[in-house]
């Protein structure tokens, strides 16, 4: 929810500041906004002019801030509250969930991989003199002796270099007792160099020492693809977890405030709310008045009154007036902390989902160890000698080597990604498209799902303009949701500065001797029928105006439902909130079944019960309230305002005002599938055709080469059709 | 035939040193923040003498 959003209560960075090892500190930020050069400039000259700051770098790349210094008397809010002040959003990261900010396992890979490249096309170059030469018969067994020791002295060693991420996983699986696609490789590389050497040594006609280093090569572009996607889901799983590293102000005996980590508030301590902040713990109310903002945790859109005594769930929003709060549960077993526990269970549950790319690898090892057996016992029972029979196993081991296979799914998945990702989708796990394009029912949240999640004016025309002007400029100083509303409407615009907000009631202020006051109908003045949502505006005495409003649906809510059902999804809304606003929102968006009144707990029940039935479930949804249910369901998705708990819980995330984001996850997760099965399919008839001709021992180095490299590239070009419409 | 003496281990050399190049801008952390080197050089008051 949009309202809610800019006043989060920044964490105390103090927290989570680091020390290194020679005495310096390092606080990590991430930085939301910055985008230009102009951005970098201002940001790392502003921090770097604060006294005592050493180090000052952002990373315009991921948004990541580090900044350095030794003395321990700086103050790290100050660095925050510079980079806040030049206007851009800063996040104190957790210390220990950002360690690993350079990623070193994909800095390997890529070594790996140009080995292997450059040596690939060294080895080449050496080899293919040979082929021509023995087509031509223009060369000596001497040079080509010769030209195969060169070949060897490359590619051995960089094969053996560059193989090192096969080699060490294939022995993890063999430890264990399993079998993974590393094995058939690892076996592959290590035969063909073996016998490759051999063959030099005897002097033979033919080597296979580029194949090593090829295979390796290409293997390693489908594994440093993967791994890149990976690594771009976990930074944006790791950056919404530390999203919700919030602190509270606890009240100390001797009346002064101190900001702890959530984690440390103990029960019966004392905290200060102010406007604007989240409940950072459970509690009872012991001083002040306000209105709160619970729709993250129950889905209803009204501002509810807060008093003493008034309990208090973590994760909702104080709007107008001060609190103190007594906690009744600290952090551990808050209401948020049972969502949390929820939220886990389901998403163990979840794990058993088996990857396409593990399926067609289950299949893939025996039938290509099969093969290559059969092959070396049938040219031994053929009587061909122990020469031949091996050479011809290793042919099939190297012409079946799934390049093909092991680029099938990342090239795919990256595009894919890739492609969601412009239009405003952030996919945050691979296997979240394959799942996505099997279900067959979508449940929707109403609140900020279906609507908006936020009150929009809805009787603009009985309103003169004069009035909203008026009213907007006294709006602009209230965080009350119905104020924001107006303001929004109006546009920016000057606000009454010496505003008073009356908690409870609403917001007021003298301009030029004239009382102007917003907010309920009986402390402005008016009679009201209360049937709708509604805020009062009086100037001195003037008639009072009436504001009503209601939680609209998005544009585009009623068209993206009839396209999903078009593809045949079952259909529903599960809503925490009252029946007449979810009948009313289910109607108009054309959903006949819906619940209404759901707690968190009814809603990952129900999300259960159809999983039960075999259906393949899609929840969509944005308050705390749905976070079990979404990571109960196949797959989730939350869109971009929705609470950083749901953001977390769901495999996709969308930003932007259009609901038909969904509908396009969908489109784009099933063009994806089918181009890893046709790929999976080529995979399978490329080996059809040349596994006969390996067993036969046809395969010779150039042919291996070229069929090898030939299936690598149409998989690609295959993933790359994605990107057309 | 003499010239591949002198050939090869050139090939081989220069084939070696671009490697070598490309691992060090690795290991440079080079690729870290494309985006922002790309933005660093239009930075004015970045530019120190060599």
């Amino acid at each position: 929810m949009d309202i809610a959003a800019p006043e989060r209560s920044a964490a105390d960075p103090k927290a989570f500041v680091r020390k290194g090892d020679k005495g310096e500190y390092n606080l990590e930020l991430l930085v939301k906004g910055a985008k230009c050069v102009n951005c970098l400039g201002k940001i790392e000259r502003g921090v770097s002019e604060i006294p005592g700051i050493e180090e000052a770098r952002l990373n315009l790349s991921t948004g990541r801030f580090i900044a350095g210094w030794h003395d321990k008397n700086l103050d790290p809010a100050k660095i925050v509250q510079k980079i806040i002040d030049l206007g851009y959003g800063a996040i104190p990261f957790q210390s220990d969930i950002a360690q690993s900010v350079s990623d070193t396992e994909a800095k390997k890979l890529l070594i790996y991989m140009t080995v292997a490249g450059a040596s690939m096309m060294f080895v080449m170059m050496l080899v293919e003199p040979v082929w021509l030469a023995g087509i031509f018969g223009e060369m000596g067994p001497g040079t080509r002796t010769f030209f195969h020791w060169l070949a060897a002295m490359i590619a051995i060693p960089a094969g053996a270099y560059a193989g090192i991420p096969f080699f060490s996983s294939a022995w993890k699986n063999l430890k264990k007792g399993h079998a993974n696609m590393d094995v058939p490789i690892s076996l592959a590389l290590i035969l063909t160099a073996a016998l490759s050497l051999w063959a030099t040594i005897n002097f033979r006609e033919h080597t296979f020492f580029e194949a090593i280093v090829m295979l390796e090569f290409f293997l390693l572009i489908g594994r440093y693809l993967d791994h890149k996607l990976r690594q771009k889901s976990r930074i944006a799983a790791q950056e919404l977890l530390a999203l919700q590293a919030v602190t509270a102000n606890v009240i100390q005996g001797n009346g002064t405030i101190k900001s702890v980590k959530v984690s440390d508030v103990k029960e019966g301590e004392i905290i200060e709310i102010l406007p604007g902040d989240r409940i950072p713990v459970d509690g009872v109310v012991i001083q002040g008045v306000s209105q709160g903002d619970f729709s993250l945790i129950t889905g209803e859109t009204q501002a509810i009154d807060i008093g003493i005594d008034s309990h208090l769930r973590a994760g909702s929003l104080n709007l107008t007036g001060k609190l103190l709060m007594k906690a009744t549960k600290v952090a551990d077993d808050s209401f948020l902390a049972q969502i949390a526990r929820l939220v886990e269970a389901g998403e163990q549950s979840k794990s058993v989902y088996v990857r396409l790319a593990d399926k067609a690898a289950q299949l893939y090892v025996p039938v290509v160890h099969g093969a290559a057996l059969l092959t070396f016992v049938g040219w031994l029972i053929a009587g061909r000698g122990f020469e031949t029979a091996i050479w011809n196993a290793c042919a099939v081991l190297i012409i079946t080597c799934p390049c093909a296979l092991g680029l099938a799914v990342p090239a795919v998945q990256v595009v894919a990604s890739g492609r969601l990702f412009k239009n405003g989708v952030l996919v945050k796990s691979g296997d979240a498209l394959e799942r996505l394009a099997s279900i067959d029912y979508i449940v929707f949240d109403k609140t900020g799902v279906l609507t908006r999640g936020q009150p929009n004016l809805i009787n603009r025309n009985e309103i003169s303009d004069e009035n909203l002007v008026a009213a907007a400029m006294l709006a602009r100083a209230s965080r009350h949701p119905l104020a924001r509303a107006i303001a929004r409407l109006a546009g920016p615009g000057p606000s009454i500065k010496d505003a008073q907000e009356v908690p409870g009631y609403g917001v007021e202020a003298d301009v030029d001797g004239v009382k102007i006051r917003m907010g309920r109908a009986e402390w402005v003045g008016a009679q009201s029928d209360n049937s709708e949502t509604e805020m009062w505006y009086r100037k001195g005495d003037e008639a009072a105006v009436r504001f009503a409003f209601s939680d609209t649906l998005r544009d585009d809510t009623v068209a993206t439902i009839v396209k999903l059902k078009k593809l045949g999804m079952g259909i529903e809304v599960l809503s925490g909130d009252k029946l007449g606003a979810v009948e009313a929102a289910a109607k108009a968006a054309g959903i006949e079944k819906f619940t209404a009144g759901a707690s968190p707990f009814d809603k990952a029940a129900r999300l259960d019960e159809l999983n039960a039935q075999g259906r393949k479930t899609l929840m969509v949804g944005d308050g705390l309230n749905d976070a079990p249910a979404l990571a109960k369901a196949l797959v989730s998705i939350a869109p971009g305002a929705a609470a950083d708990a749901s953001q977390s819980a769901s495999d996709m995330v969308f930003s932007g005002e259009n609901l038909n984001s969904v509908y396009e996850s969908i489109m784009v997760s099933r063009m994806a599938k089918s181009r890893v099965l046709e790929n999976f399919w080529f995979s399978a008839f490329y080996n059809l055709i040349t596994v006969p001709i390996a067993i036969f021992g046809f395969v010779t180095p150039p042919i291996a080469a070229f069929a090898m490299s030939m299936s690598s590239v149409i998989v690609s070009l295959n993933a790359l059709r994605l990107y057309k419409k | 035939m003499e010239t591949l003496i002198f050939l090869i281990p050139i090939a081989f050399g220069v084939a070696a040193l671009a490697l070598v190049a490309f691992i060090w801008t690795v290991k440079n952390k080079q690729y870290e923040d494309p985006k922002g080197d790309a933005s660093r050089i239009l930075l004015e008051d970045d530019d120190k003498p060599l």
